[in-house]
């Protein structure tokens, strides 16, 4: 007879995480309670506090990792093999914590709209009516976006922790609700905001599909989901190959249509573009690095010891990521599609370094893993994005904010100072040195090359080259053209924003100039755990 | 570090090392000499206005301090042992990159010495003569901060203990000189000259760098101590490679043949940056490299060969340019390079020719000085009229002037007694020796340089005076005849310093002892030859010039041979030949290359990438169902990626 155990759950570790978990749930109960004046104030500081409490937590956590365990894989599997805690897992929590953090910051921006915030003051209010109209007039204010932000965040701190197949597929689902939710709360452009939402949810849905599909799959296969076990079973069982293979190739497609990877990309402009500025910025840096996370860990740990048949399928999507993000970017008009695809051609450099070597044990001395590269790189990565969108925001015009081109136009000698700061954002996107971005193409690009995965390298270059052009090209319109017709230009932002784009050009500066201890600090943290 | 390929090499042949021990006392001081005119310049170019009233008399006083310093530094190394007369002296560690290690040393010997001497001694007399000649000049300030400037590079060059600090200052009198000669840089023919003079110099420039890259290559230093001991190691193609790349580079400041054309347009600088170029500086820096390196070119006889070579092409070649100019300045510029040509000569011909290649260095130092200025001075009474047909009689009307200046012609044409006497006099005897055709050559050249001298002196002292009608020649102010008067004083005094074979022996620690030879003829039979060729040469100027009218406008009914000698002997049209015209058609190639291939892919590349991106986004056509079943392939992508990978 089976008896109930008790299962064991080590606080010590996955406190973090309960954190953020409880100030989600505790947003909830404080919308439900607080009086509609409060909860601004409270919301929005009870998430930053949390969000702060969770990364001091995980840096203690990071801290206190070497005594779990020796060797370049630290931590331990936790809560009875469902979440692991290692080195790779805590460096993302911290990432995805500070940009969350700086999410927060541009949610709670109220100076832009003039004293309200970015999202919709009554959701639920059909476009063009009576209601929104009144809504809007009220001042109302959906302030639920706190909360969901926490959910997401837990869910992506999650994703990447995952050690089962289940587990990864819940917290999959978690990040992804809440951000269907906020891409839809536009205070402006309500209807292509919506849209945005709709298509988000339906295509999500689908891919949730496939990856669900592909646990089922993967389970047929190896009789467990734990990761360990799959790892077993691919490396002793030869029988039912199809049933893996398969399995695996849908698993890929959830973790890279959340990525963006081609040719599942198709959802990012229009949904980058449609979500409030804000969510897109959160969205972009977390989700992304969320999504690599668990990536990385899926196809690292489960499918570790079979690399070579899924690395030509990984090649093949790098290549089409690249090359579609930075070709079809040339042509955009639209700052928030264009930075959309610029997002889509990160992806492609980003997979790029999961081609890499994967074990430090079969690099030569001053070489680096693929794992301290794509880390380093989501982390130059966040930045140039939570700061080039929150740039975005300051942009405006008469309807609201102004991504148009057109309307950026001459916005260099109008606003010198927030032009050079998105200049800059857009060099380091580019990976021009003396930037973040160019140590991250450097560090992913080297990586590829050491496991001889050359072509991928030479197109990733080609998409650097075409990648500088539409880069450039903003930059020459904001520089050296006038603005024709209506023009934007950019209002003052409270410290909340300033904060945040000031950041994320430090970091990128930093980053740039002594990318030293940030590197050493990826390469510290490591394997994974089996 | 050298000890064991020392012993070795000391048991092989006698060249010496460099092996100097560090500065004590005044010989401390050695960096000053560098840093006054340094300091001048600086003060003098970025003083700015404010240095207008004073400029002049403190880009005067530094030289004048550092000539003082190094007399005071000559005295007291005369004062050591002729084998402790080499000291060095490290001011800091200059750059470290890899296994490179250089530092910013200075080297004193007897060879520095005497260059000390040389630059800061006429190069003050210069600078004196200058206040005069540039009074009248509204930017003489900065003609004065760039003449400290020429003078501190010139004495880095011949200061540094390593070939890198060589090539500084090298390369600091290669920018002076090109400020120098461009300084009226409102006459078109003025600017053109500076930038021949400074491209033609950066072809040397190559040979040095190259020299250098190979020297660190094969030896791992670039120090004269370091690659003095460790030459006899390197092989026999190593060191001919050294030795004809640093010869490159030696015709490039010397502006011997192939790279003598600059040295002619030069003259378009004002008359004492003509004097400077020709007597003091740059153009002695190649006789320099040389006789320093000679502890690669005594090892690398076929370089040596070439030298020899180079050295006799152009000491006719000059003395032939020079017998056909009008133009005083370039007359005595032809001149320049064909005693240079004895000076390379002198190198070329070994440890017997070094010593005397420094003394004919020296003392053409003071007599060409003297006649650059002398010229100086002429044009200046004379309206800058530098044409000699233009000249005649002056003698009266510029009596000191004419005294000086004959002083300089006598010991330019070897007159007995006079300083060129005995300095040439030794190259010939040597070059005989050695080979007779090259010691023929030399004589020739002796002779021609006697007939295109007195042509010289006789056009412009002598005969009937052709002046133009508002010319009224008169005598300089003292301030650039006291100059005059010293050099001429030089001029003639200066074979002193081979008494007693004094310049060998104190020159042995650089050079080494000449095996004693027996000559093929007697020395004094030798010297009787060199008269007699003189002679003839001055008697032929004599009834060509000096017993006909000179007509006021050039003939042009002349030989061949005057008409090429006329045009540099065609130096511009070989280098237009040989290397503008291919360069213009390479550099025309690479235009049309970058504009139809480079410019090809750069603006049509975003022209396909649109067009192509313009067909993609067609895809990105909003619909979810189009979305979706993008998706979907996608998925079908993968599986199939994934299944034809490892299945099939």
């Amino acid at each position: 007879m089976n008896e109930f155990v008790k299962p064991t759950i080590e606080y010590a570790e996955l406190w973090p995480i309960l954190v953020v978990f409880g100030v989600a749930c505790l947003g909830v109960v404080l919308e439900a309670f607080l009086p509609r004046g409060r909860r601004y104030l409270a919301q929005s500081t009870l998430a930053v506090v949390g969000l702060a409490v969770a990364l001091g937590g995980t840096i203690y956590v990071a801290l206190d990792l070497h005594k779990l365990g020796g060797g370049v894989a630290r931590g331990l599997i936790a809560a009875e093999g469902t979440i692991v805690v290692d080195g790779p897992t805590v460096y993302l929590w911290g990432l995805i914590l500070v940009f969350a953090i700086g999410g927060v910051l541009l949610f709670a921006e109220r100076r832009l709209e003039g004293g309200l915030s970015a999202f919709a003051g009554q959701a639920a209010a059909l476009p063009g009516t009576e209601a929104e109209r009144q809504a809007s007039t009220q001042g109302l204010d959906h302030t639920e976006v706190y909360p969901l932000l926490m959910f997401a965040v837990g869910g992506m701190m999650l994703f990447p922790a995952a050690n089962d197949l289940l587990t990864m597929f819940v917290a999959l689902e978690v990040l992804s609700l809440p951000l269907y939710l906020l891409s839809g709360l536009a205070r402006r452009r309500r209807l292509l905001s919506q849209e945005a939402a709709l298509k988000y949810f339906l295509l999500g849905a689908f891919s949730s599909g496939f990856f669900l599909y592909g646990v089922a799959l993967v389970y047929g296969f190896a009789g467990s989901m734990q990761f360990s076990d799959i790892n077993e079973a691919v490396r002793n069982d030869a029988a039912n190959q199809s049933l893996l293979l398969i399995g695996m190739g849908m698993l890929a497609v959830g973790l890279l249509f959340k990525v963006g990877a081609a040719p599942f990309q198709a959802w990012t402009p229009d949904v980058y573009q449609g979500a409030p500025t804000a969510v897109t910025a959160f969205m972009a840096a977390c989700t992304k690095i969320a999504a690599f996370g668990a990536l990385l860990r899926l196809f690292y740990v489960a499918f570790g010891s079979d690399r070579w048949s899924w690395q030509p399928m990984l090649w093949v999507i790098a290549i089409l990521t690249m090359l579609l993000g930075a070709v079809l970017a040339v042509v955009q008009t639209d700052v928030k599609r264009m930075l959309a695809y610029s997002s889509v051609a990160h992806t492609g450099f980003l997979l790029t370094g999961v081609l890499g070597v994967q074990s430090a044990a079969q690099l030569t001395n001053g070489q680096i893993t693929s794992m301290q590269s794509v880390l380093f790189y989501l982390t130059t990565y966040g930045f140039a994005m939570v700061g080039g969108f929150a740039v975005v925001t300051l942009v405006r015009d008469s309807g609201g904010e102004a991504t148009s081109f057109a309307r950026w136009a001459g916005l260099g000698k109008r606003s010198p100072l927030v032009a050079g700061v998105f200049a800059f954002f857009l060099l380091s996107m580019a990976g021009i040195p003396l930037t973040a971005g160019f140590v991250g193409k450097w560090a992913v690009f080297t990586v590829a090359l050491a496991a001889g995965a050359w072509p991928v390298v030479i197109v990733a270059i080609v998409s650097s080259i075409i990648a500088v052009y539409f880069y450039v090209r903003l930059i020459l319109l904001m520089f050296f053209t006038d603005g024709e017709g209506e023009v934007a230009s950019v209002t003052t932002p409270s410290l909340l924003t300033s904060a945040t784009i000031a950041v994320g050009v430090v970091a990128t500066l930093v980053l740039g100039v002594v990318p030293g201890p940030v590197l050493d600090l990826a390469g510290r943290a490591g394997e994974f755990i089996r | 570090m050298y000890s064991q390929i020392t012993a070795w090499h000391d048991a092989a042949v006698n060249i010496p090392v460099v092996d100097p021990s560090p500065t004590s006392g005044v010989l401390s001081l050695a960096w000053l000499v560098i840093a006054l005119p340094l300091a001048g310049a600086v003060i003098l170019l970025l003083g700015g206005r404010y240095a207008d009233k004073w400029g002049h008399l403190l880009g005067t006083a530094l030289p004048i301090g550092s000539f003082v310093v190094s007399l005071l530094m000559f005295v007291s190394l005369l004062g050591r042992d002729a084998n402790d007369r080499q000291v060095t002296q490290h001011l800091w560690q200059w750059f470290d990159v890899g296994r490179l290690h250089v530092g910013f040393d200075l080297l004193y010997d007897p060879l520095s010495a005497l260059f000390l001497l040389l630059i800061t001694g006429v190069g003050s007399l210069i600078h004196v003569y200058s206040i005069g000649y540039m009074e009248h000049d509204p930017r003489r300030r900065r003609f004065f901060g760039y003449l400290n400037l020429f003078v501190a590079a010139m004495l880095l060059l011949v200061l540094s203990e390593n070939y890198l600090g060589l090539f500084l200052g090298w390369e600091g009198v290669g920018l002076a000189s090109y400020l120098l000669i461009g300084f009226w840089q409102h006459k078109p023919s003025a600017a053109a000259a500076a930038k021949k003079a400074f491209v033609i110099n950066r072809v040397g420039d190559i040979g040095m760098s190259l020299a250098i890259a190979l020297m660190f290559v094969t030896f791992g230093t670039t120090s004269f101590t370091g690659v003095s001991h460790l030459a006899a190691g390197a092989s026999d193609n190593t060191l001919n490679a050294l030795g004809l790349l640093l010869l490159l580079a030696a015709c490039g400041k010397s502006a011997q043949v192939p790279l003598q054309s600059w040295l002619l347009d030069a003259m378009e600088g004002p008359t004492p940056v003509s004097a400077l170029i020709h007597a003091a500086t740059m153009v002695t820096a190649g006789v320099y490299l040389i006789v320093r390196s000679n502890f690669i070119f005594e090892l690398a006889p076929k370089a040596q060969t070439v030298v020899v070579i180079v050295a006799v092409v152009t000491l006719l070649w000059g003395a032939i340019i020079g017998c056909a100019k009008d133009d005083i300045k370039k007359a005595l510029a032809g001149s320049t390079m064909s005693q240079i040509g004895y000076m390379m000569l002198g190198a070329g011909l070994g440890v017997g020719g070094y010593a005397f290649a420094i003394f004919h260095l020296l003392t053409h130092g003071f007599f060409k000085a003297n006649m650059f200025l002398g010229a100086g001075s002429v044009m200046h009474g004379m309206n800058d009229e530098v044409d000699m047909r233009r000249y005649g009689a002056v003698r009266h009307a510029m009596p000191i002037t004419f005294l000086t200046f004959a002083m300089g012609y006598l010991a330019i044409i070897g007159f007995p007694g006079f300083s060129g006497f005995w300095s040439k006099d030794k190259i010939i005897e040597v070059a005989l020796a050695d080979n007779w055709v090259v010691g023929l050559f030399a004589l020739l050249g002796a002779g021609i340089t006697g007939f295109y001298m007195t042509r010289l002196m006789l056009m412009t002292f002598f005969t009937e005076k052709r002046w133009k009608e508002d010319v009224h020649p008169h005598e300089s102010p003292a301030v650039m005849t006291v100059p005059l008067i010293v050099l001429a004083a030089l001029s003639v005094l200066g074979g002193v310093m081979l008494a007693g074979n004094w310049i060998q022996d104190f020159l042995a620690p650089v050079t080494g002892v000449a095996p004693h030879e027996n000559p093929p003829l007697p020395a004094i039979v030798v010297t009787l030859l060199a008269v007699l060729v003189v002679a003839v040469g001055v008697a032929t100027a004599w009834f060509l010039v000096g017993k006909r009218e000179v007509s006021v406008t050039a003939p042009q009914d002349v030989s061949f041979a005057t008409t090429a000698a006329r045009n540099d002997l065609y130096g511009d049209a070989i280098n237009d030949a040989l290397v503008v015209r291919p360069g213009k058609s390479l550099i025309r190639t690479l235009l049309s290359i970058d504009r139809y291939g480079v410019d090809g892919v750069t603006t049509g590349g975003p022209i396909a990438l649109g067009a192509l991106a313009g067909q993609l986004r067609r895809v990105q056509n909003g619909f979810v169902r189009s979305y979706a079943l993008s998706l979907l392939g996608g998925v079908l992508l993968v599986v199939l990626a994934l299944l034809v990978v490892n299945v099939g």
